[in-house]
């Protein structure tokens, strides 16, 4: 019988495991699918990551490395090139199916899981693009994949769909490998990804960034031919009249990433349709598993691996005091169990719930606005009190926000749930 | 007046850089942006990550970075210079695999170890 | 010399090649593309039909019945995934009432097992997520679906493995009579045969003119789909039909055998081989579809495509072509065309017969085949596999949980993929709601490990649907 295992070694297993470990628990397991620690950090080879955690600049790969080092040290079970098929079991005593070359199939006990699983791309089928069907319709990560590990350079001729951070990163990545990015095209009239990567990925290299624009028809029998561009109105819908024509042999997509959580929901975890991921408490515990916690892509997509980590180590600590808490004892639902919700302006929140008695002193609210904002102020309600405020100069979709929610202000409240909204300020 | 987004961390700080007063620099958040917006409109650089061959390795590409960043202007000829490189594993992490590259002061470094096939 | 030459190894080819494999004949099957059931078999709604649509009399409403039971029996013997889940017609308003008593009347002529009308309750009883407009329905339990690739592959393989020839990349570019049968030549070269089987699908026509005086058209009808990810895979349990028309059948909604959500087709007039979709045809079928299933969620979408189906007239034409010896039409087999497919091999073996070709059953017929399905072992039987050969331990596709054994049980079958999709294909890897975005790369590493295709070499389906395009850092040439 395993304390915990960890599914999953890219940067939230990987840190998961090290804060169990750190908090005393000696028999950890942590199962990797792929045949080394690090999961998709391996693939982004570029710059830019561990600025909050470590406070300087790493790659992808570096970034992996200093906490698979880390883990190293400690005495966690890893057992690579192993899938997780199954999560079975009852509080107190999970059962996580497992497979691998090396051990076959087998069938592990455990006291507590950790689900970090992480998440896949979102595919051409997802949002329905007109015309053939030919190769050279790639995800932007595939396509990452292809350039950066294999060495191999998918198209010469490119368009991508959706500017997401992988896919900025990927309009200079193919850039500098000699190909040509001709368009990067983005359904919403503002960006999805970070706008340092619209600066140093798309402006450096004069690829143009075509907002409010979407890809009407792929065009080609056997391999792309050209994919036609155009502008959308208000409502998201194509403006005849306005369509580009490029030639391309190629179209990467990097339309948005889904949680990947086949195992959480086999196993019957309750989750959020805002998050696609389980309802997790103020301890990443999902609400509805006893034991069974989730962090870093599996719970909600990220855009920064910082706050993967921070989350992570989080959730590893919070599993060891189950544990050593002998948390499954213990009925549920000691204490008032609040649920946190997004309100006006705001797409969700993580938590979904709170509860006061386990809280720390503060927990950390995660969230995504729904549209982007200017000047703007976050409200933190408890019930219909207002209890916090916080003012931004600008929030956008594709940059998560994070605000501390104190145990003090809400247990003055009293209230049933809480609640977060973004108000524009008008200027003065 | 220039505006520009500042690029050394995800912040995306909205920097305004005089240039007629000596590329003073407002609109930022920390003493990091008064640097970039100066250096931007003087002698902009940039980090380069990309890969070079790696026989035997794991995999058939090693990451690798410069060690520091370079002059916008000589990212072409850094890019060049990697074309010629060529590993072995295995590679360890941090090793420097090209010195001054393309005359930039800059080494070229892996960044992740390569263990052997 | 062959006795007999097959062009075309979409189902109805290949299930011809299966029936005569059972005999002591020299038999080829030419193919143009770079594996089987690259047509309209790849791209339908993948249902056997009861048998209650064909007017009663025709060679159609005889053979989708009999190739309906058929099919059962070799998707038993040849391991194809196959359910019985029965269909619904529909009957959405009054007037739809007399449609499904006349489907009813011609399904009792048919002599479809079973078939029987429903009462709107007794239909939302079997299926709660009907609209509630539903106010009768026609109830056909003998209805399955099926893989249509895999039943295709299946008796592609075991004809294969009787000693049947499958040429691929192999195109007919003309053929002529002789003194005792037919030259056909292909870009790989000539084939010289006593009979010639025309079972080319959307270009039959096109083919049967190489041969004969022009005799029919095809009309080539192109239907656009929906296919959702499993969470959608269990909104509805049987077939749902609405009334057909003119065009066709309608627009179905029916879960997959594979768990997801198949909804389509529209139909209208193409190219012989124009796949595309288009945002309007799909915007049709999705309405369509709610008005039998209002509740379907197409966010959960995972796969667009289209099929091409080749329509002529309101009957197949299974005929020897006037005015020359020996040349064989299998066309117009549209749908119930996949359903009707065993049996249309069964009955040009017949014609054969009866032209007088000596048919000896060979002693050593094979009859079964059997793959690998990791994914719906119990735990005993994966440990069992994964002790007997480590490959089963290893899972390349996750969506779908295919393992490298199951790959490599295909790359080496009696009819190796070529390409992604091939591979797709015979594993289901890639199927599923990342649609090869993850396992793709590794896929195409043992295409070149196992079977030598470098990799940019590696195609995603058909010729000229290259993967990659170049190495970068100039490539091992600096090395």
């Amino acid at each position: 019988m395993y304390d915990c295992i960890v599914i999953g070694g890219g940067p939230a297993g990987l840190a998961a495991a090290s804060a169990a470990w750190e908090q005393g628990l000696r028999k950890i397991l942590l199962a990797e699918r792929d045949v080394e620690l690090g999961g998709i950090l391996n693939q982004c080879i570029h710059n830019g990551f561990g600025l909050h955690y470590f406070k300087e600049e790493l790659t992808g790969p570096e970034y992996a490395a200093r906490f698979a080092e880390k883990l190293r040290e400690t005495g966690v079970e890893v057992r690579m090139d192993t899938m997780v098929l199954d999560l079975k079991g009852a509080p107190g005593r999970r059962e996580v199916h497992m497979v691998s070359r090396d051990k076959g199939y087998c069938i592990e006990e455990a006291r507590s899981v950790i689900l970090a699983m992480g998440c896949r791309e979102r595919t051409r089928g997802a949002i329905s693009i007109p015309g053939t069907r030919p190769a050279g319709v790639f995800t932007a990560g595939a396509a990452q994949r292809y350039v950066n590990m294999e060495g191999w350079l998918p198209g010469e001729r490119i368009v991508i769909l959706g500017s997401g951070d992988i896919g900025l990163i990927m309009a200079r990545r193919l850039t500098l490998e000699g190909a040509k990015v001709l368009a990067c095209v983005e359904l919403m009239p503002y960006s999805g990804g970070l706008t340092r990567n619209i600066v140093q990925c798309l402006q450096d290299y004069n690829i143009p960034l075509y907002l409010s624009h979407t890809v009407t028809e792929i065009r080609g029998k056997d391999r792309v031919e050209q994919v036609v561009v155009s502008q959308v109105d208000g409502r998201r819908n194509p403006i005849p009249g306005t369509e580009m024509v490029f030639d391309c042999d190629t179209l990467l997509l990097s339309v948005g990433l889904i949680p990947e959580n086949e195992l959480s929901r086999q196993a019957g975890a309750e989750m959020d349709p805002r998050t696609n991921g389980p309802r997790v408490a103020e301890n990443m515990e999902s609400i509805s598993l006893s034991g069974v916690f989730a962090c870093g892509n599996v719970a909600h997509v990220h855009d920064l691996v910082d706050f993967v980590t921070e989350e992570s180590l989080r959730a590893g600590a919070a599993a060891a005091h189950y544990v050593q808490s002998q948390g499954w004892e213990s009925a549920d639902g000691e204490g008032p169990v609040l649920p946190v919700q997004p309100g006006p302006g705001v797409s969700y929140v993580l938590p979904q719930a709170v509860r006061p008695a386990e809280m720390d002193k503060t927990c950390t609210l995660s969230f995504r606005v729904s549209q982007v904002f200017g000047p703007c102020k976050i409200i933190l309600k408890a019930g219909e009190a207002q209890i916090a405020s916080f003012p931004r100069e600008r929030l956008a979709p594709g940059e998560m926000e994070r605000i501390p929610l104190p145990k003090v202000l809400l247990e003055r409240a009293q209230a049933q749930s809480v609640s977060v909204s973004v108000e524009e300020v008008s200027a003065q | 007046m220039k505006d520009l987004i500042c690029i050394v961390c995800p912040k995306g700080c909205h920097l305004q850089v005089d240039e007629e007063h000596d590329y003073a620099v407002s609109g930022f958040g920390c003493p990091r942006g008064i640097a970039y917006g100066k250096a931007e409109l003087t002698a902009p650089t940039r980090t380069i990550t990309s890969t070079v061959r790696c026989r035997g390795g794991l995999y058939p590409r090693c990451p690798v970075k410069t060690s520091k960043p370079v002059p916008k202007a000589s990212i072409p000829a850094v890019m060049e210079a990697l074309n010629g490189v060529s590993l072995t594993a295995p590679v360890s992490l941090g090793q420097v695999v090209l010195a001054d590259v393309a005359g930039t002061g800059a080494d070229i470094q892996t960044t992740r170890s390569m263990q052997q096939r | 010399m062959y006795d007999v030459l097959i062009i075309g190894c979409g189902v109805v080819g290949a299930a011809t090649a299966f029936q005569l494999s059972k005999y002591q004949l020299k038999t080829a099957v030419l193919e143009r593309e770079n594996d089987v059931a690259m047509g309209t078999t790849k791209a339908n709604s993948a249902i056997l039909h009861a048998g209650y649509d064909p007017r009663p009399g025709t060679l159609m409403a005889k053979l989708n019945v009999r190739g309906a039971a058929l099919a059962a029996e070799l998707c038993s013997a040849l391991d194809v995934p196959r359910e019985q889940v029965g269909s619904l017609v529909l009957a959405l308003s009054e007037e739809d009432l007399p449609k499904i008593q006349e489907l009813y009347r011609r399904g009792i002529a048919n002599g479809v097992p079973g078939v029987q009308l429903l009462s709107g309750e007794e239909a939302k009883a079997m299926e709660p997520n009907l609209a509630p407009e539903v106010c009768g329905a026609l109830y056909a339990p003998t209805a399955a679906i099926c893989s249509p690739w895999e039943l295709c592959l299946a008796l592609a393989e075991t004809a294969v493995r009787n000693g049947v020839e499958l040429h691929l990349e192999t195109a007919v570019q003309g053929m002529q009579q002789t003194e005792n049968g037919w030259t056909v030549q292909t870009n790989q070269g000539d084939f010289q045969a006593k009979y010639v089987i025309n079972a080319a699908g959307t270009d039959a026509a096109a083919v049967h003119d190489m041969a004969a005086p022009h005799a029919f058209d095809i009309a080539p009808s192109s239907g656009q789909y929906w296919l959702l990810d499993k969470s959608e895979g269990d909104r509805v349990s049987h077939v749902i039909f609405q009334v057909p028309s003119a065009a066709g059948k309608g627009v179905l909604v029916a879960p997959t055998v594979h768990g997801n959500l198949i909804v389509g087709p529209d139909a209208r007039a193409t190219g012989p081989h124009d796949t595309s979709v288009t945002a309007a045809g799909l915007a049709y079928v999705q309405s369509c579809a709610r008005r039998s299933v209002p509740s379907i969620d197409f966010r959960a979408n995972i796969r667009n495509f289209a099929g091409v189906r080749a329509k002529s007239g309101e009957d197949f034409i299974l005929q020897w072509a006037d005015d020359v010896r020996g040349f064989l039409d299998l066309a117009g087999t549209a749908s119930p065309g996949l359903t009707a497919a065993t049996a249309i091999g069964e009955y040009a073996v017949e014609l054969l017969q009866q032209d007088g070709l000596a048919l000896q059953p060979k002693e050593n017929f094979i009859c079964a085949r059997h793959r690998v399905r990791f994914k719906e072992l119990p735990p005993e039987d994966r440990a069992a596999l994964v002790q007997g050969n480590p490959a089963y331990g290893k899972v390349i596709c996750r969506c779908e949980t295919v393992t490298e054994g199951e790959i490599l049980d295909a790359l080496h079958g009696p009819i190796p993929p070529r390409s992604l999709d091939g591979v797709k294909r015979r594993t289901n890897a890639g199927m599923g709601r990342c649609q090869g975005g993850f396992c793709g790369p590794r896929v195409a590493e043992l295409l070149h490990r196992e079977l030598g295709i470098p990799l940019g070499e590696v195609l995603q389906d058909q010729a000229g649907s290259w993967l990659l395009r170049r190495e970068t850092k100039g490539g091992a040439a600096h090395v």
